[in-house]
């Protein structure tokens, strides 16, 4: 063996052209390979899709994989035909009030679970668990029902209303991201809130101005969560919003290809392009929390 | 830690220790006039909201609903003034939430399940008979006639009928279902007599009529004892006696025209005559587990339950396997040092997962389509994708990999950087090939990672409604039972039954989302019972 090492090693400098070739592809050729044929999975209906918007023909049946000509005629035609605009203010308002809020009241509770004891502590916390295992959609029939009745009550808040569908989604807002901002408020470090405290300040101020600003990280990814699963939420969505005008942007795809799937096709690959910017836009911006945080357990809904 | 000693916190204390342990208790009391005027903003914003909820109950004169909201509203001034319950005022805006609209409606979904509560089976006993009598009006001779114009309360599509009259003298009347008030200040056209303007009503273009033409056949306006007005075509109405009569002697509807008796059966909640024929409109009761029987022993539902019950095991399983095979490896292939193209390999296989994945769905839908999708074009072929069971089912399953892999490749790697990589080089050291050293030191290590997240992928994927309705609506649909569909998930299945039939079936929708709930709780506490995550709350 010590008489063979010095020979392999002098013949690793002395490849041959072939030889080093066939070494890289055995390291990292293959990878490139892998990757390629990876990407090209996961690019395909993405480059699909956005041929079909440039298409000037805007039919499913002309739209190729690589776009064959540029023409803005299919967004034209979604603003004109349809009330887009409605429809994708619609949605960023659910998506965006519903974070919003949803991160506040996560946060809230997830303050008391970390850093105070009281008695039905350790029952909170299982049972906000124990809730996940009835997703809210599976009530949607109650839902539906108790909001027929609501709806006569309080119009405000009945169906095809913003308001309506937005309290329903808050009830989903202390969740599994509870748990996720709570394990995260814990590692925080207790001295921080104690000195803050030792100086005067009430539980409110140590919230507000000391614990918020630490925990940022887990803040923006349950926000980014929350964003992308109310933009993308269909079922509930369906059953409370049936008027055209009240419908999110989903909702109208929905519709716009269900009832003409050829001749929209080009209509509908703008709006879904559309509907996918904001979550481009904030996979972008909160990229570097999103490994963090995915591994800490959140669920993409 | 603080935990061991909190059995005794929050218990009124006698005799104030050192250092209270009240909840909180080592808070500064008071705060920032700032803060104590955002307090006080708020509960009266609070208190507003409160009396705007309870106005509309008053006028109804429902006082438990009156008793609820003041209830409500005395509970968040007494958590919020008081200083014994801090704990509280974090979790309650998020609790008062959850209750409302998420524990209500678990409880009311378990109530409903033992009703017979759908269409047809909708109020009350009285209703059901004065929809029967309203509805069996026949024209008489000279009867009294309007000028009809459809209205709703509400949207078009769907807000509830009222017929606005206009009578020969034109006296304007809005008649719904309950029966007909006098309308004031509605504007009429002098030439045909039809309501052009009312308020509080939607009226309704011949267009939108003729869309809701069904409801309009069923609908009729009671006017007293068995009398009542329909519609003869669209703009003209009459009024006419029934000749379905409600007798409370013998609980009991005689048809005077065919001479038939319908009797009441309060087990079933509708009337039927002898030959067990029922009259449509029936009214809501009880029936115990009857809904679950069906669906656990009458042949035919209890066949397409249980076969959609193994598609949905299967579907989720099959989905969590894949995307977790796929995510690992392109993980495990992009887990070297130095890799020329690595940030836009990674950029490039995480696209599916920054789409909108309502969107993604409805677009592999249409490049599966038979006649115009992309497949097809490419394949030169003219295979129906969507419409044969297996390719269904695949299709299904491969568009949920395409937008599912992404996510477990970033936490994939997340995992694998925080395995030292000595380890699996330690184990080819010790003469493991690099097979060996993943699955017996890396892939271990990695699972203490991945476990609960593939837990709640399964979970997440086992009611994915989206993944399903979507692409196939749970189709295709086999001639012999046009319910189930080859790739119905339960969740799907419960929708089509309460929203996308015909006749809405509240009843046993409410039933099957309560199986799912039992079949998703057994297989959490199983799994949870595995990764002790519940022994570890602290």
């Amino acid at each position: 063996m010590a008489a063979d090492a010095p020979g392999a090693t002098r013949g690793s400098y002395r490849r041959s052209p072939a030889a080093r070739f066939a070494l890289w592809a055995r390291r990292l050729g293959w990878r490139h390979v892998v990757m390629i044929v990876v990407a090209a999975f996961a690019i395909f209906p993405v480059l699909f899709v956005v041929s079909a918007a440039l298409n000037p023909l805007g039919t499913l049946s002309s739209a190729q994989l690589w776009p064959t000509g540029a023409s803005l005629a299919n967004a034209q035609d979604l603003f004109r035909n349809t009330p887009f605009t409605t429809w994708y203010a619609n949605s960023l308002f659910f998506a965006v009030s519903n974070a919003a809020v949803t991160v506040l009241l996560s946060a809230l509770a997830a303050y008391a679970f970390s850093r105070m004891r009281f008695r039905g502590r350790r029952v909170g916390l299982v049972g906000l668990l124990v809730i996940q295992m009835f997703p809210q959609f599976l009530a949607i029939v109650a839902i539906y029902l108790m909001f027929s009745n609501i709806g006569e009550i309080w119009p405000v808040v009945g169906f095809d209303t913003r308001w309506g569908l937005l309290l329903v989604y808050l009830g989903g807002a202390l969740s599994i991201n509870t748990w996720l901002m709570k394990g995260f408020f814990d590692t925080v470090p207790k001295e921080l809130d104690e000195s803050a405290q030792m100086d005067g300040a009430t539980h409110a101020q140590v919230f507000f101005r000391i614990m918020l600003p630490l925990v940022t990280p887990v803040l923006a990814i349950v926000g980014l969560l929350v964003f992308i699963s109310t933009i993308n939420e269909f079922l509930m969505a369906s059953v409370f919003l049936r008027d055209t005008d009240a419908k999110t942007l989903g909702l109208g795809l929905y519709q716009l290809v269900e009832s003409q799937r050829n001749a929209n096709f080009g209509m509908f690959s703008v709006g879904a392009i559309m509907l996918s910017l904001p979550t481009l836009a904030v996979f972008w911006f909160l990229q570097r929390y999103i490994t963090e945080g995915l591994t800490s357990g959140a669920v993409k809904g | 830690m603080a935990s061991k000693n909190h059995d005794s916190a929050g218990a009124p204390t006698t005799g104030a220790p050192a250092r209270p342990p009240l909840p909180g208790g080592r808070f500064a009391g008071g705060g920032s006039l700032g803060g104590q005027i955002l307090k006080i903003a708020l509960l009266s914003l609070f208190t507003a909201v409160g009396v705007y909820a309870a106005l509309p109950l008053y006028v109804a004169g429902n006082w438990l609903g009156i008793a609820v909201v003041a209830a409500v509203v005395a509970l968040v001034y007494w958590i919020y003034l008081s200083k014994r319950t801090v704990p509280a005022k974090y979790l309650l805006p998020g609790v008062l939430f959850l209750i409302a609209f998420q524990i209500l409606p678990v409880l009311y979904t378990m109530s409903t399940s033992v009703t017979n509560l759908s269409d047809g089976h909708r109020g009350g006993k009285e209703q059901a008979i004065a929809a029967i009598e309203a509805y069996s009006v026949s024209r008489p001779e000279g009867g009294a006639e309007y000028t009809l114009t459809v209205a709703t309360t509400g949207s078009p599509e769907t807000g509830d009928l009222v017929f606005l009259l206009t009578d020969g003298e034109g006296n304007t009347y809005a008649g719904d279902s309950e029966g007909m008030t006098e309308l004031s200040g509605a504007t009429v056209d002098p030439g045909s007599g039809k309501v052009t303007e009312a308020f509080g009503y939607t009226l309704l273009t011949p267009a939108e009529v003729n869309a809701r033409s069904g409801d309009l056949e069923d609908f009729a306006v009671p006017t007293g004892d068995g009398t009542g007005i329909r519609a003869s075509g669209l703009s003209a109405a009459f009024e006419g006696t029934a000749t379905r009569v409600y007798d409370e002697e013998c609980d009991c509807i005689t048809d005077s025209a065919t001479g038939e008796v319908y009797h009441a059966d309060e087990e079933r909640g509708a009337f039927y005559n002898d030959e067990g024929q029922r009259l449509a409109q029936g009214w809501q009761v009880g029936v115990g587990f009857d809904n679950f029987a069906r669906f656990l022993f009458n042949p035919t539902f209890a066949g397409s339950f249980f076969s959609i019950l193994v598609w949905n095991v299967v579907f989720a399983t099959a989905v969590t396997f894949l995307v977790f095979a796929v995510g690992l490896a392109v993980a495990l292939t992009l887990h070297v040092p130095k890799l020329r193209g690595k940030t836009a390999y990674r950029l490039l296989v995480v696209l599916p997962y920054a789409m909108s994945s309502l969107a993604m769905y409805l677009l592999w839908r249409d490049m599966f389509n038979t006649d115009f999708g992309l497949f097809n074009q490419l394949l030169g072929t003219e295979v129906d994708w969507l419409g044969d069971p297996w390719t269904a089912r695949a299709a299904v399953i491969l568009a949920n990999v395409w937008l599912g892999y992404p996510y477990m490749f970033l936490v994939a790697t997340g995992a694998l950087q925080a395995i030292p990589r000595e380890l699996g080089q330690a184990a080819q050291l010790d003469g493991a090939g690099p097979w060996q050293a993943f699955r017996h030191v890396t892939l271990p290590m990695l699972m203490v990672a991945m476990t609960p997240i593939l837990i709640s992928t399964f979970a997440f994927n086992f009611n994915n409604f989206n993944a399903v309705w979507l692409i196939t609506k749970g189709g295709p649909f086999s001639p012999d039972d046009p319910t189930a569909g080859a790739t119905d998930l339960l969740i799907t299945y419960t929708y089509r039954m309460a929203f996308s039939e015909a006749t809405a079936q509240y009843g046993y929708a409410a039933a099957l989302s309560v199986m799912i709930f039992l079949v998703v709780s057994v297989m959490s506490v199983v799994s949870l019972w595995r990764s002790k995550t519940l022994k570890e709350v602290d």
